[in-house]
């Protein structure tokens, strides 16, 4: 009995939180290295197809984004749930990606004007019909460079 | 005065907090980049000054319906077998100057790979997965061409040499080594992958 009560009376030991701080710091260096800042929000559903002859795309600053896909959910009550192009912060038509492209291509450096390469951010479920548009536009402004975005893995992955 | 016994504790306590709201901060803001994909050139929109006259039997025609189906050089045929399909044509070296083909030499198929063309159509309706796809197969057979040849020369992967010569960390004299090997291996099966406009019906 005696053991007991003296267990009772005795204040329980703090337990140590020093090591605490180390522990979310490491995790808060793992995000902080691995975060790259979002410049535009999705405003389209964005599951991109799967494939495994994938290259890297170095340089981000030589990039341009165009995403396509069907508008999220709380977009389909305006714009409907076919699926649209995205440039930057807006839907566009197909005719405005000439314009995009070179109102971005104007932005960027003299000398990276001419290694531009646009990434295609397409989800698996749009027509290529869409695609084709734009690859048609893309052909007019002359930025013959692009980048089919996937993730990597198998590609008969997408025909389920 | 006599010391005591060690420096007072600096209460820590609130730095866990501080860390938490930096590490929520950047948890919501991360997005993990899917920065990978399959590279293609697109042809520039004025036709060649010059027509090329190119022999049917150098290219290499797929059509993809709406449904996903695929039509191989007027035959019916399962995505699966064409890697392989597109392998044996870009191999096949019916004229017998590629010394380092495998090919059958049929002469109703390519000359040598630096004439052969794959032709990719597809329908308006055709879905962009099946395109992908069916890119990444086409791509793939060249890929695999470039590493059997790669391998037997320098005992690498072609693809592995050519992302460390595009990577920028690379430092530039393992780059230059690496220019000429990758140049080499490129100019052995040339990618000539054209993407005709879609057909309407």
């Amino acid at each position: 009995m005696a053991k007991f009560t003296k267990k009772k009376d005795g204040d329980l030991p703090a337990v140590s939180t020093a090591s605490l701080p180390d522990i979310v710091f490491m995790l808060l260096f793992f995000f902080m290295t691995v975060t790259t800042m979002k410049d535009s929000s999705l405003m389209v559903e964005n599951t991109l197809p799967n494939a495994s002859e994938v290259k890297k795309l170095e340089k981000k600053d030589r990039v341009i984004y165009i995403y396509v896909g069907v508008p999220t959910q709380e977009y389909q009550k305006v714009f409907g749930s076919e699926p649209k192009i995205q440039l930057n912060d807006k839907f566009a038509n197909v005719d405005e990606v000439g314009t995009f492209i070179l109102a971005e291509r104007a932005k960027k450096p003299q000398e990276l004007q001419n290694v531009l390469t646009t990434a295609l951010k397409v989800d698996k479920n749009a027509n290529m019909g869409l695609i084709t548009d734009i690859k048609q536009e893309l052909r007019k402004v002359n930025a013959l460079k692009v980048n089919y975005t996937t993730y990597e893995g198998d590609a008969f992955n997408n025909l389920q | 005065m006599p010391r005591r016994k060690g420096a007072p504790e600096v209460n820590a306590g609130s730095m866990a907090d501080i860390a938490f709201l930096l590490l929520i901060f950047f948890l919501v803001t991360t997005t993990i980049e899917t920065d990978a994909g399959l590279d293609r050139m697109l042809p520039p929109i004025e036709p060649p000054d010059t027509d090329v006259i190119i022999k049917q039997k150098n290219i290499f025609t797929v059509n993809i319906n709406k449904n996903g189906q695929l039509l191989v050089e007027d035959n019916l045929m399962n995505l699966k077998d064409l890697r392989k399909a597109a392998m044996g044509f870009l191999e096949n070296n019916a004229d017998g100057t590629c010394t380092y083909c495998k090919g059958k030499k049929e002469q109703s198929s390519s000359d040598n790979p630096t004439k052969a063309i794959i032709s990719l159509k597809n329908d308006r309706e055709t879905k962009y997965s099946t395109y992908i796809t069916v890119q990444n197969e086409l791509v793939g057979a060249y890929n695999d061409l470039r590493n059997r040849e790669s391998q037997r020369l320098y005992g690498r992967d072609f693809t592995k040499m050519e992302a460390e010569y595009l990577n920028p960390e690379t430092p530039s004299s393992v780059r230059d080594d690496l220019k000429d090997k990758v140049k080499r291996i490129q100019d052995m099966f040339p990618q000539k992958l054209s993407e005709a406009e879609t057909s309407t019906n």
